[in-house]
């Protein structure tokens, strides 16, 4: 199984990102290889929607799962268009994170929030 | 005459002193371009109602025509597009009307909608005619509603107070396009300077001559006004911070209408900006 993290930094020891769309990194991880990818998130920068380019980006890498401590609307819309489930964080680093989700440990993330849209003003 | 008033964050006086000054003058216009929070019209609460629906276009999707190219989905710099299974998604209420997308598609699968995203309302309260933006909650940008306000008083010659979103982006630079002159209001304290530095920025980069009020003066030091005097901006008035003053505002009535000495203290405020205009 393909899943994608957002992450801080580019290597196995760094933390989940707080932020989705504007997360600087996302990490690829397939459960059954144990391979490991790192995608610049080129949404990051965005003057908005970020959150919808970076679920464009989850969409093309074919992910089945997305790890993240929290989801806007417009990108929640997007992964499930694509049937992409979106499971909860825990504060723990990311190697903790992908542990807990292959043990089943990590819940599905049910409170999607509106957004912090428009805080560069339009 | 047409005189803008702004500042770089909300609760400073904009609408105290655009709603003030276009009540002393014998007749004006008042054109409230603070359109997701719009409050002007609960100071002059005017008659003669009259409103107008304000659309956009934005794009529509044929999936027939659409082969997933994705020109579209690249283009779009507020990422209102999205390409998922075979299928384009458009997101509404992120997509600033630009028009681009329609344009770039080489397989014409995307034509214009209309989407209503607000509205105009136009009233009188005595001497003032009173006009007021709204934007529906959850729209992307105000600035259509505000180009209607500003375009359709572009060719009169009203003496004309237009009361400006708060900041500096982009929907304050549509209110003060067509300003003569443009009216900074700023508070007495450190925020108030970072605030007031932003418009400040913001005018002199359009060109616009301008001039500060200083709005709830207290005793001792005034940062704003230290501000101003270090870079040898304009003082149009200093507004004292006064129990009076704040009452009958917070009452939403307008204190030129109700009391003679803020009468006389807005009649000079206007005196001073008509000859600095």
């Amino acid at each position: 199984m393909k899943i994608v993290i957002p992450v801080d930094e580019k290597d196995m020891a760094t933390n989940v990102c707080v932020s989705f769309g504007r997360a600087p990194y996302f990490l690829v991880y397939d459960t059954e290889t144990q391979e490991s990818l790192f995608l610049d998130n080129s949404a990051a920068a965005s003057t908005g929607g970020a959150g919808i380019k970076a679920a464009q980006t989850i969409v093309d890498n074919k992910a089945d799962a997305l790890l993240t401590p929290r989801c806007g609307e417009n990108a929640a819309d997007v992964l499930k268009a694509a049937d992409i489930k979106i499971f909860k964080t825990t504060d723990a680093p990311v190697k903790g994170n992908i542990k807990a989700f292959i043990a089943g440990k990590l819940p599905l993330l049910d409170e999607i929030h509106a957004g912090f849209h428009r805080h560069g003003g339009n | 005459m047409k005189i803008a008033v702004l500042s770089g964050k909300g609760g400073t006086g904009k609408t105290l002193v655009s709603v003030n000054l276009a009540a002393v003058a014998k007749t004006s216009t008042y054109i409230d371009c603070d359109v997701e929070e719009p409050n002007g019209y609960l100071f002059f609460k005017p008659d003669d109602i009259q409103e107008e629906e304000i659309s956009v276009k934005i794009p529509r999707v044929d999936d027939k025509l659409c082969n997933g190219c994705r020109k579209c989905v690249g283009l779009c710099k507020f990422n209102a597009l999205a390409f998922i299974k075979e299928k384009l998604f458009v997101f509404e209420e992120v997509c600033h009307s630009c028009g681009g997308c329609v344009l770039l598609c080489p397989e014409k699968a995307l034509t214009e909608k209309e989407k209503k995203i607000g509205k105009v309302q136009k009233g009188i309260s005595g001497n003032v005619k009173v006009k007021t933006g709204i934007l529906n909650t959850g729209e992307a940008s105000g600035v259509p509603i505000i180009k209607r306000l500003i375009n359709e008083s572009k060719d009169n010659n009203d003496l004309t107070f237009i009361d400006c979103p708060p900041g500096s982006a982009c929907i304050v630079m549509e209110s003060i396009k067509d300003a003569d002159y443009c009216i900074l209001v700023a508070e007495p304290t450190l925020f108030g300077v970072h605030n007031l530095k932003m418009v400040y920025e913001l005018v002199k980069l359009f060109n616009k001559p301008f001039g500060v009020v200083l709005n709830k003066c207290l005793e001792g030091e005034n940062p704003a006004e230290k501000f101003c005097l270090e870079n040898n901006i304009t003082i149009l008035r200093r507004i004292l911070f006064e129990h009076e003053l704040g009452m009958l505002n917070s009452n939403a009535e307008i204190a030129v209408r109700e009391s003679k000495k803020y009468s006389a203290i807005f009649s000079s405020l206007l005196e001073t900006v008509k000859r600095e205009v």
